[in-house]
């Protein structure tokens, strides 16, 4: 007789090294195995993030994918589980499954000018697939950062960003809803940089994450710059409970988000982004 | 399947006490025997110890939204056409614990489910109820993440089906193809013959362990005469007044936005019905519960339905707010959505969602009208 | 100064213009000038004529609005490659908007008045300038339609009833079963205790 198949809903136990606040709703956790080893995932999967007591929720890595001691989440607040979650600080435990869910084919982007358009906290899912094209740097033609945040306050890794913009072989450009402050960097919506270019747009692989509305309008930015569908990858964000395909909550069209999903290539769901309440 | 000369499966004959011998049988192997009794005036599926448990001359009348038993006026066992709720409910609980945690001085410990219970052995599975235990199988048998619960409980149980011998008012297997003949997964099968001179079955073992259990039953070989009139019997199931347009209904997918949904919409009432008797419909959500000093917490795996407005709540609001695009995410997953997802229809046509829908919301009709509308065009 | 050859050349290297006719171009070179705004200074104001638009060649210029009392909003910035003004082209040619320069900006000018009597005169070079005008027109007014979204914003709050305020403690008839009051009375009492 073989072993029973470990039950894919029973979690590990992960101890939070770290706890950085990032925003004032948004935070960054470095979580270790409770019982010692390594931690390897793809660019773009996530897991599932299980608070006693509380309840679990899918949170994808914003980690080094190159960095296998430590596992990185960035979250933000805004319901219960990611509200308990920020609660928690170094030393206390949570449960962790995964890794999940399909990743950013970074590697088919060799040879090819990568764009990476995010916004918001989609930053987040994208951070690893930017750290894979940094450490490789010299696969790829350009590398672009396109960024838009609400406004200069809601600006996510800044400090990274800001490091980024300093090297010579990356561009990132940032934009804001709306300027506060003593902003004087661009205003405008993100699909705008993808508009100014910069690219060239048959020899692009194009990354995007950011709120549903937002991806769809920055596929077609990047479709009107001449970047073809096939090359362009988003992620998706559906209700998930199980983060496996056993739970039927994350469905989208044929899809479940959780296992074929969270990262699409745009032509095979570009239909169903029309689709009201699909 | 015809089987090999020489190698003829084992067939034999047994009467009423011949089948409790049977009963007996698997119950001193250590299966826990699941099986049709009467309660709440319906036929459901629970724990049997004899065949005086069974619904004796127990038939039923079933119509959209309408579910009435009625005395047959015989001895007939398995007289009634199919359950009022399929095996889902013993091969996959509504309520599964999945873990319990406990608070620690140094965090939280995980304790995963104790050992499951004894082996089920199924009595009187029909063949849409055996399509449905075998597209479970493959829903909670992905490569990477199967459900051990759900194949454990498979694996370990043992299958007794019985064929139909008339479909009732709401059945449309025929169309769907998973009937009226008991397809495979089965263990023992039986065809009620009900006659003058009493009841008998025509028992045939498809496993090695059907054919133990059937010698210990100590039935009279059956004659190539019961054989022929058993499979006359089951053929008389295949007179179906519904039928599932299959080709329109696989392509729901490509009809998002038909008018049909919102004439069904006017109708719906969002109540779930559907999903909690439908033998295939397996979402869930989890509950999270804590003692209330808080030290112990469970995880518990509820059984979930698509029509809930929460379903698909994401932060800031839930996806499918309308009637209309629930009851769409329902139909179209169960019959076009389904086969991209496991190679097959999510509906084996065991009628249940017409029965008891409140409102005798019928999917042979929606799915009709929409192949009548869409007639013609390519 | 720039020669008129000169500006031809720029005109044609930037991306607004880019692939245009020579005949055309060459009646745009009458009407263009080559411009510097140094940090701070207004390319136009709200409200006073649209005399030019620009092409951007370099440097950002923020499209904002004065808000007496705050500091002025900017709704958005046009960079390199970019145009800045519109209103040359629509009646009664008043800029809707402030432009400033945020750092250094150099663009290339068109004089309003003088490119719409050549445009009525020649209505090729009109279905020119207002095809390439047109999608500029529309990708600000869909990128203006984003914007107001708010994204990123706070998801709006389910929508949720409204609890009904505990009335106070002592007025109602159930004081004793609602935990509300009994917490207060016990907060009460532990206070009087310290």
């Amino acid at each position: 007789m073989t072993a029973v198949p470990r039950d894919p809903m029973l979690p590990v136990l992960f101890r939070i090294e770290k706890v950085r606040r990032d925003l004032s709703d948004t935070f960054t956790m470095e979580l270790v195995p409770e019982a010692g080893g390594e931690f390897s995932f793809k660019p773009g999967q996530f897991n599932m993030l299980y608070v006693f007591g509380v309840g679990e929720i899918p949170i994808s890595i914003s980690g080094d994918p190159g960095d296998r001691s430590v596992l990185v989440h960035t979250t933000r607040a805004v319901g219960a589980v990611s509200s308990a979650l920020d609660s928690l600080k170094a030393g206390d435990q949570i449960g962790v499954r995964g890794p999940y869910g399909t990743a950013w084919p970074i590697e088919s982007a060799y040879g090819q000018d990568v764009v990476f358009v995010a916004g918001g906290v989609g930053l987040a899912p994208l951070r690893p697939a930017i750290y894979h094209a940094m450490n490789n740097r010299e696969r790829y033609g350009k590398v672009m950062v396109l960024y838009g945040a609400r406004t200069p306050e809601d600006i996510l890794f800044k400090k990274e960003l800001e490091r980024w913009r300093g090297r010579f072989d990356m561009d990132v450009l940032v934009t804001v809803d709306r300027a506060t402050g003593k902003w004087s960097g661009n205003v405008g919506v993100v699909t705008n940089l993808v508009a100014r270019g910069g690219f060239d747009p048959l020899h692009t692989t194009a990354f995007v994450c950011g709120p549903e509305v937002m991806m769809r309008y920055g596929a077609s930015a990047l479709e009107k710059k001449g970047v073809a569908r096939d090359t362009i990858w988003i992620s998706m964000e559906r209700n998930m409970k199980c983060g496996v395909g056993l739970c039927g909550h994350c469905q989208w069209g044929s899809h479940f988000v959780c296992k074929d999903g969270p990262v699409f290539r745009y032509d095979s769901v570009a239909d169903l982004f029309q689709v009201r309440e699909l | 399947m015809p089987a090999a000369e020489g190698t003829a499966p084992l067939a034999v004959i047994l009467d009423q006490a011949g089948l409790d011998g049977l009963l007996t049988a698997i119950r001193a192997k250590g299966w826990r025997t699941i099986g049709p009794r009467v309660a709440d005036d319906a036929v459901i599926y629970d724990e049997i110890e004899t065949v005086a448990d069974l619904p004796m001359g127990v038939g039923d009348e079933q119509k959209g939204g309408y579910y009435r038993l009625k005395a047959r006026g015989d001895q007939a066992l398995f007289g009634y056409t199919s359950g009022a709720q399929g095996w889902k409910r013993v091969l996959y609980p509504p309520r599964q614990k999945l873990f319990s945690a406990k608070r620690t001085a140094s965090g939280f410990t995980i304790d995963p489910m104790a050992q499951p219970d004894a082996p089920l052995a199924l009595i009187g599975v029909r063949a849409c109820e055996m399509a449905a235990i075998n597209v479970q199988a493959k829903v909670f048998g992905d490569k990477d993440f199967a459900d051990p619960g759900y194949q454990g409980r498979l694996k370990g149980a043992l299958i007794v089906a019985v064929e139909c011998t008339r479909a009732g008012d709401t059945c449309f297997c025929d169309s769907m193809g998973t009937g009226p003949e008991v397809g495979t997964g089965y263990d023992i099968k039986l065809v009620e013959m009900v006659g003058k001179a009493g009841v008998t079955y025509v028992a045939t073992a498809a496993t090695d362990k059907g054919a133990k259990l059937l010698k210990a039953a100590k039935g009279k070989p059956a004659a190539e005469a019961d054989l022929a009139a058993a499979a006359k019997a089951v053929k008389a199931a295949a007179k179906q007044s519904r039928k599932m347009e299959t080709a329109t209904s696989a392509k729901l997918k490509d009809v998002p936005e038909h008018a049909r949904w919102d004439q069904v919409a006017a109708r719906c009432m969002t109540c779930g019905n559907c999903t909690m008797v439908c033998p295939t419909c397996f979402c869930t959500t989890v509950e999270d519960v804590t003692d209330l000093k808080g030290d112990h917490a469970e995880r518990w795996r509820k059984w979930d339905s698509c029509f809930t407005v929460d379903f698909s709540y994401i932060h800031g609001g839930a996806i499918r707010t309308e009637v209309r695009s629930r009851y769409r995410q329902w139909i179209t997953h169960k019959l076009s959505t389904w086969h991209d997802q496991f190679g097959q229809a999510g509906c084996v046509g065991c009628g249940r969602c017409i029965t008891w829908c409140p409102v005798g919301i019928d999917i042979t009709e929606e799915v009709a009208a929409i192949h009548d509308s869409t007639k013609g065009r390519k | 100064m720039v020669k008129p050859d000169d500006l031809g050349k720029i005109i044609d290297e930037h991306p607004f213009f880019q692939g245009i006719d020579d005949t055309l171009r060459a009646l745009l070179v009458g009407c263009a000038a080559n411009e510097r705004y140094e940090a701070g200074q207004f390319l136009f104001r709200e409200g006073q004529e649209a005399a030019k638009f620009y092409l951007v060649r370099a440097g950002t210029v923020a499209v904002e609005i004065d808000v007496p009392g705050k500091q002025p909003i900017v709704i958005e910035t046009i960079g390199e490659g970019e145009v800045a003004g519109w209103s040359w082209i629509v009646e009664p040619y008043r800029s809707t908007f402030d432009a400033r320069a945020i750092g250094l900006v150099r663009a290339i000018s068109f004089d309003g008045k003088c490119l719409r009597k050549k445009m009525a005169a020649d209505p090729a070079l009109g279905y020119e300038v207002l095809r390439r005008f047109v999608p500029m027109m529309a990708h600000r007014l869909s990128s203006a339609r984003l914007q107001m979204l708010d994204l990123y914003g706070p998801s709006a709050k389910p929508e949720k009833v409204k609890k009904a305020k505990v009335k106070a403690a002592g007025k109602t008839k159930g004081t004793n079963r609602s935990p509300a009051a009994r917490l207060a009375k016990a907060a009460k009492k532990s206070k009087k205790d310290s």
